[in-house]
């Protein structure tokens, strides 16, 4: 523990300002400590928590369906199918009661019955309704709470807000974390910055696809850059497909948009059984569909998993039964509801959905079924930290979706909201002191410290770097290809034979990269070029450890699925003797020879079951 | 789906704040309806990377319309020429082929030009930090049920809380005013019960942090028309009754 | 008002606002635009309730003649006695009237200076323009002429005071014979037809101020917002339908003065008796 008058004496460097960064930094802030939060945006309100649409699950049992904590417990642990540590997992099922108290105290207008008493939706991976949400919009409405606080904090000169401003390195003294090194995104300005610790709250690495529903700007720098210096990276190969995203629709497409997995409340997936059928939706009779999750999983039915009901779309697809104008998605179709509820009752519920898929797709869901796709959405894996959310770098804590303690290798829909805040609020600003307060009173680096003097200099070369090749593609042109590498031969369906693949051509794509990059402009005033170009350098190299990460795990689990891993009817077919361990890599400098830690997982609570949603 | 020909853009350039700007013409010979605006601008700057040239600045990131990021002056309107539609959700299917598109950055003393398309908003911050917030120090809270909120009081609430702090509200008023968002905040945190100990206090600060940056608002209904998520002007309304209120209010006696 | 692009962590922003000494709560309120446009709004609805009730009194111009006793007299010029008369004798003669008219003065002096402040506010707002073309959505007219429709409007009462109620520019004129000097005045084609353009311009900045007074004072409800641009269009209507035609009128001959239909109340000189 830190005295409350000494906390003064601790400066907490905290990076990015999502929902887990801007609530830690909040706390820290409301405690006392000297708190400085570092943003690559205009503003902390634009963080990609933003864009969480269905809701954020707790415990409350409102509904008197039965829940408690320790049923969230075992939702969460079963739901990341046996692969997260469980202690961990136990402790944010305790939380999250406090989280809705206190969203709630901070004004989150959630969504409430006419008594004036919360409403709760049921969601995917559970059978009780837990999920509390506002509108299609909770990640905003949360993430605007969370980032008053911080505002409060700012205004009240507790909290010192750094935007617009990128890390780009992450420097330690005598193997502590010493701080970071910035680079000014408006005038290029490369700065370090010195602390007791820093937080790294720098979302995830799902851009690593390309293309995905991750905002333009999400990327793994942060995390990388802190792996480079010494932090281990967990199960990198855990990503999150969701299954229901508007499907691609052209070559040139800069991301998918997701549609929230409510809908899957109120739709019915399907396909035609005829690979070959080319009437109109309406004109289908209803024995010539394949409503396939209500065949395939009838207790669970269309509120599947996110990771079975996505293999379940790909493998339609793949079937040749796909819809639309590229044959590349399924319906999700609200008829039958429409039917049921009334067309009032549903537009109520999903409105601003309906609306937004009109707008990208230009067709009116309420008319005909919309057509959705899986899409790369969430990272379970991150940067490996332990109970107290600190990485391997003493002084170096990482929140969020940055690291990957609580989902195992797959995260259950409304839980990511639920471990960015508990991070943030609940777990850090406690777990943090016991680091800090053997520090109390003991001089750190400042930053004219030679490691910040040389990792300045590495930042300024390497950005220039950039600036110098004078090849002829820009970053996006790469982006693009990687991308292409990974969302083939490691995302839904991984084989040995397409990582090797893919082993083999990233290296070579990133040397290609490092020959015939193109950036325009200079480094001294704002280029989002350059921005972009080192973003896709850092994706190269955790592109390698995914795939390594994906081909040591000999085993399918979660969003991690291996074709030569699976039941005869094409379930994921885990190993839990051989692989209930978190794979934890260690830099070795080169970024195709990681070294291989691994952290058994003991469950004393839980015991394995094979996942089942039939 | 199907493709536009000889789309000519009309961009705003504009090296840094202090620096001179200019449009500059462009040509997009092909592009499918199915592009979104924003794609077709990053298929420009990928043709000008290949041609040497510097790419154009523009603020983005969502592009699923929520994270209020982008901007963008398309043919004098504030993200573009459809309603309810931030400038990423904006697709090509809404312009004719041949169609000049002139885009311009948003315009207001108080959202100074970075480069190009690219201003700066933080004035917004300012006014949030100011008093747009109910103070709930972490860990404090009570049971998330013990206060019941009238569903149409949440609903309410929600429909104010939607702002996106884009600024379009700004772009489009001819005053340069900030009312809509401010006034948004403002309804959204007081409308609560939970909101009700700090309200004139709130409302006092942010009016006085929105009116160092911003125009007035002569009520024209720019703002209300521009805002990509249909944010009401009643919302001004409530700020400015409000706003009196915390002058004439006996604030020992709020709880009366 | 311009911000700079200093670079730098910010923090410490509530700090100074909260510190801020406070003025007297009146000067406090005037000193933001939103108090502004209460000043705006409140001062407006004195004007439109002016405006309105002399347009109400100048319809007296319609009944002619009015016969008391012996003694005939235009029914308008009684009223404008009775206007001097207002509160006798609790305060002396013409003493209500020129309370009012203060008032009315006052409302318009901080009318003006409020518009005024407004206007300096907004244009420092925007110090650079859009350097395109705007494409409005839903400002009309009305609201985007409020400075140019007001110019007209003050320029027009001074005409109108110079004209019947100090006489300077109505070559006609006896001081206190109301439709005697109405039509003298407005038998001249070209001063009908400024009076006809002034109060059209009017009626457009009646409307879009009427309307706008509700949001300014924040009188906002579900209920009745869907009346408020009704009821500002028909207060405007009603303003410019009254008011313009006394000039029609004049020129068509159905306000016409007539020496002989009265027996009092104006001598040679033209002073009232």
């Amino acid at each position: 523990m830190v005295n409350p008058s000494n906390k003064r004496k601790f400066k907490i460097l905290v990076v990015g300002t999502g929902l887990a960064g801007a609530s830690a930094a909040a706390s820290f802030g409301e405690l006392g400590y000297e708190v400085e939060a570092f943003t690559f945006h205009d503003s902390p309100r634009r963080a990609h928590s933003i864009a969480a649409q269905g809701g954020i699950n707790a415990a409350k049992n409102y509904q008197g369906d039965g829940d408690s904590v320790h049923r969230l417990f075992y939702d969460t642990v079963k739901g990341g199918d046996f692969r997260a540590r469980e202690a961990n997992v136990h402790r944010l099922a305790e939380v999250s009661v406090k989280i809705i108290d206190q969203m709630v105290a901070q004004g989150v207008p959630f969504a409430r019955e006419y008594g004036g008493l919360l409403a709760n939706r049921s969601f995917g991976g559970a059978q009780v309704s837990r999920t509390f949400y506002a509108r299609g919009q909770t990640g905003q409405q949360l993430l605007i709470g969370a980032y008053q606080q911080l505002a409060r904090q700012i205004g009240l000169g507790n909290v010192k807000l750094w935007n617009r401003i990128e890390l780009v390195d992450v420097v330690t003294v005598d193997d502590k974390c010493a701080g970071i090194v910035t680079r000014d995104l408006m005038n290029g300005e490369v700065q370090s910055h010195a602390g007791h610790a820093v937080v790294l709250a720098t979302g995830g690495y799902g851009n690593a696809f390309y293309l995905s529903t991750n905002a333009m700007a999400c990327n793994v720098t942060a995390a990388w850059r802190a792996h480079r210096r010494g932090a281990a990276f967990a199960n990198p190969s855990y990503t999150q497909i969701h299954p229901t995203c508007i499907p691609q629709a052209d070559d040139f497409q800069s991301k998918l948009t997701l549609m929230s997995e409510s809908l899957r409340n109120d739709g019915r997936i399907w396909v035609p059984k005829d690979a070959d059928e080319t009437r109109p939706v309406a004109q289908i009779p209803e024995d010539e569909r394949d409503y396939y999750l209500e065949r395939i999983y009838p207790s669970f039915g269309n509120l599947a998993p996110r990771d079975v009901s996505s293999r379940a779309a790909k493998r339609a697809v793949d079937a040749g039964q796909g819809v639309g104008p590229l044959k590349n998605g399924v319906y999700l179709d609200f008829a039958e509801s429409i039917n049921r509820l009334g067309l009032d009752t549903i537009v109520e519920r999903y409105s601003n959905l309906f609306e937004m898929y009109e707008r990208i797709t230009g067709e009116d869901p309420r008319e005909s079924p919309m057509r959705i796709y899986p899409a790369s959405h969430y990272t379970m894996g991150g940067l490996w930290v332990d109970y107290e959310l600190q990485t391997t770098i003493p002084g170096l804590f990482c929140i969020g979706e940055a690291n990957f303690s609580d989902h195992g290798a797959n995260r259950l829909g409304a839980s990511a909201l639920m471990q960015g805040l508990s991070d943030g609020y609940f777990v850090l600003p406690y777990t943090i002191a016991p680091y800090l307060s053997d520090l109390l009173n003991k001089p750190i680096p400042e930053t004219t410290h030679e490691a910040f003097v040389t990792a300045e200099k590495e930042a300024r070369d390497r950005f220039q770097g950039y600036l110098d090749i004078g090849g002829t593609k820009g970053p996006d042109h790469f982006h693009r290809e990687l991308g292409r590498i990974i969302w083939d031969y490691c995302g839904m369906d991984r084989s040995q034979i397409g990582l090797e693949k893919a082993l083999a051509e990233i290296p070579a794509l990133h040397a290609e990269f490092k020959k015939d990059l193109r950036v325009t402009g200079s480094g001294s005033s704002l280029n989002q070029t350059l921005e972009k170009a080192a973003r896709v350098d850092d994706f190269f190299e955790l592109g390698i450890l995914m795939c390594q990460d994906a081909l040591t795990r000999e085993e399918s689990c979660g969003g991690h699925f291996r074709s030569e891993h699976q039941t005869d009817d094409g379930e994921a077919l885990r190993n839990d003797d051989d692989f209930a361990h978190v794979t934890a890599w260690e830099w070795s400098g080169n970024p195709s020879e990681p070294i291989e830690h691994r952290e058994k997982l003991e469950y004393e609570v839980v015991h394995f079951a094979t996942r089942s949603y039939k | 789906m199907s493709n536009l020909s000889n789309i000519n853009l009309k961009i705003w350039r504009q090296d840094g704040p202090d620096s001179q700007g200019r449009f500059e013409t462009h040509q997009i010979p092909e592009i499918s309806d199915e592009a979104s605006f924003l794609e077709m601008l990053d298929i420009l700057n990928e043709r000008l990377i290949e041609e040497g040239k510097e790419a154009v600045v523009f603020d983005h990131d969502c592009r699923e319309g929520i994270c209020g990021t982008c901007s963008l002056m398309i043919d004098g309107q504030a993200h573009g020429p459809q309603r309810g539609t931030a400038t990423c959700q904006l697709h090509m299917r809404q312009f004719d082929s041949g169609a000049e598109i002139v885009i311009e950055p948003w315009r207001a003393s108080a959202f100074p030009i970075i480069k190009d398309l690219m201003v700066d908003r933080s004035p917004f911050d300012r006014i949030v930090e100011a008093g747009g917030y109910i103070t709930a120090p972490t860990g404090g809270a009570p049971d998330a049920n013990l206060i019941p909120i009238p569903k149409p009081v949440a609903d309410a609430s929600m429909d104010a809380a939607a702002c996106i702090g884009c600024g379009a509200c700004v772009a489009a008023c001819p005053n340069g005013a900030a009312s809509l968002f401010t006034g948004a905040k403002i309804s959204h945190l007081n409308l609560l019960p939970q909101g009700q100990a700090e309200r004139y206090k709130r409302t006092e600060a942010m009016v006085e942090e929105m009116d160092s940056h911003f125009g007035s608002c002569t009520n024209h209904g720019e703002c209300e028309a521009a805002c990509p998520k249909e944010i009401s002007i009643d919302n001004i309304a409530t700020m400015n009754a409000d706003y009196a209120r915390s002058k004439f209010k006996n604030r020992k006696a709020l709880s009366r | 008002m311009a911000q700079t692009l200093s670079r730098g962590p910010v923090t410490g922003t509530a700090l100074q606002a909260n510190a801020a000494k406070r003025k007297p709560f009146l000067l406090d309120l005037y000193g933001t635009a939103v108090g502004k446009k209460y000043v705006m709004a409140i001062t407006g609805l004195v004007g439109i309730g002016f405006v309105l009730s002399h347009m109400i009194g100048n319809l007296k111009a319609y009944l002619g003649v009015v016969t008391e006793g012996d003694e005939r007299m235009y029914d308008i010029d009684v009223y404008g006695e009775f206007l001097r008369e207002l509160l006798v004798p609790i305060l002396p003669h013409g003493y209500t009237l020129w309370l009012l008219r203060l008032g009315l003065i006052g409302a318009l002096v901080l009318h003006l200076h409020a518009a005024w402040s407004l206007t300096q506010l907004n244009r420092k707002a925007r110090s650079v323009k859009y350097q395109s073309e705007r494409d409005y959505q839903v400002a009309n007219f009305a609201s985007r002429s409020m400075r140019w429709t007001g110019l007209i409007v003050l320029t027009f009462i001074a005409w109108h005071l110079a004209d019947l109620t100090w006489g300077w520019v109505n070559p006609d004129f006896v001081h206190g014979a109301v439709y005697r000097n109405l039509d003298a005045s407005l038998s001249r084609v070209p001063v009908a037809i400024l009076y006809i353009v002034a109060n059209i311009a009017l009626g457009i900045h009646l409307f879009h101020g009427t309307w706008s007074l509700f949001q300014s004072v924040g009188a906002n409800n579900p209920r009745f917002n869907r009346w408020r641009k009704a009821a500002a269009a028909g207060v405007a209507t009603v303003i410019v339908v009254g008011n313009v035609s006394f000039p029609i009128a004049t020129l068509s001959g159905i306000i016409d003065f007539d020496p002989d239909a009265i027996t009092c109340c104006v001598d040679q000189e033209g002073h009232s008796e």
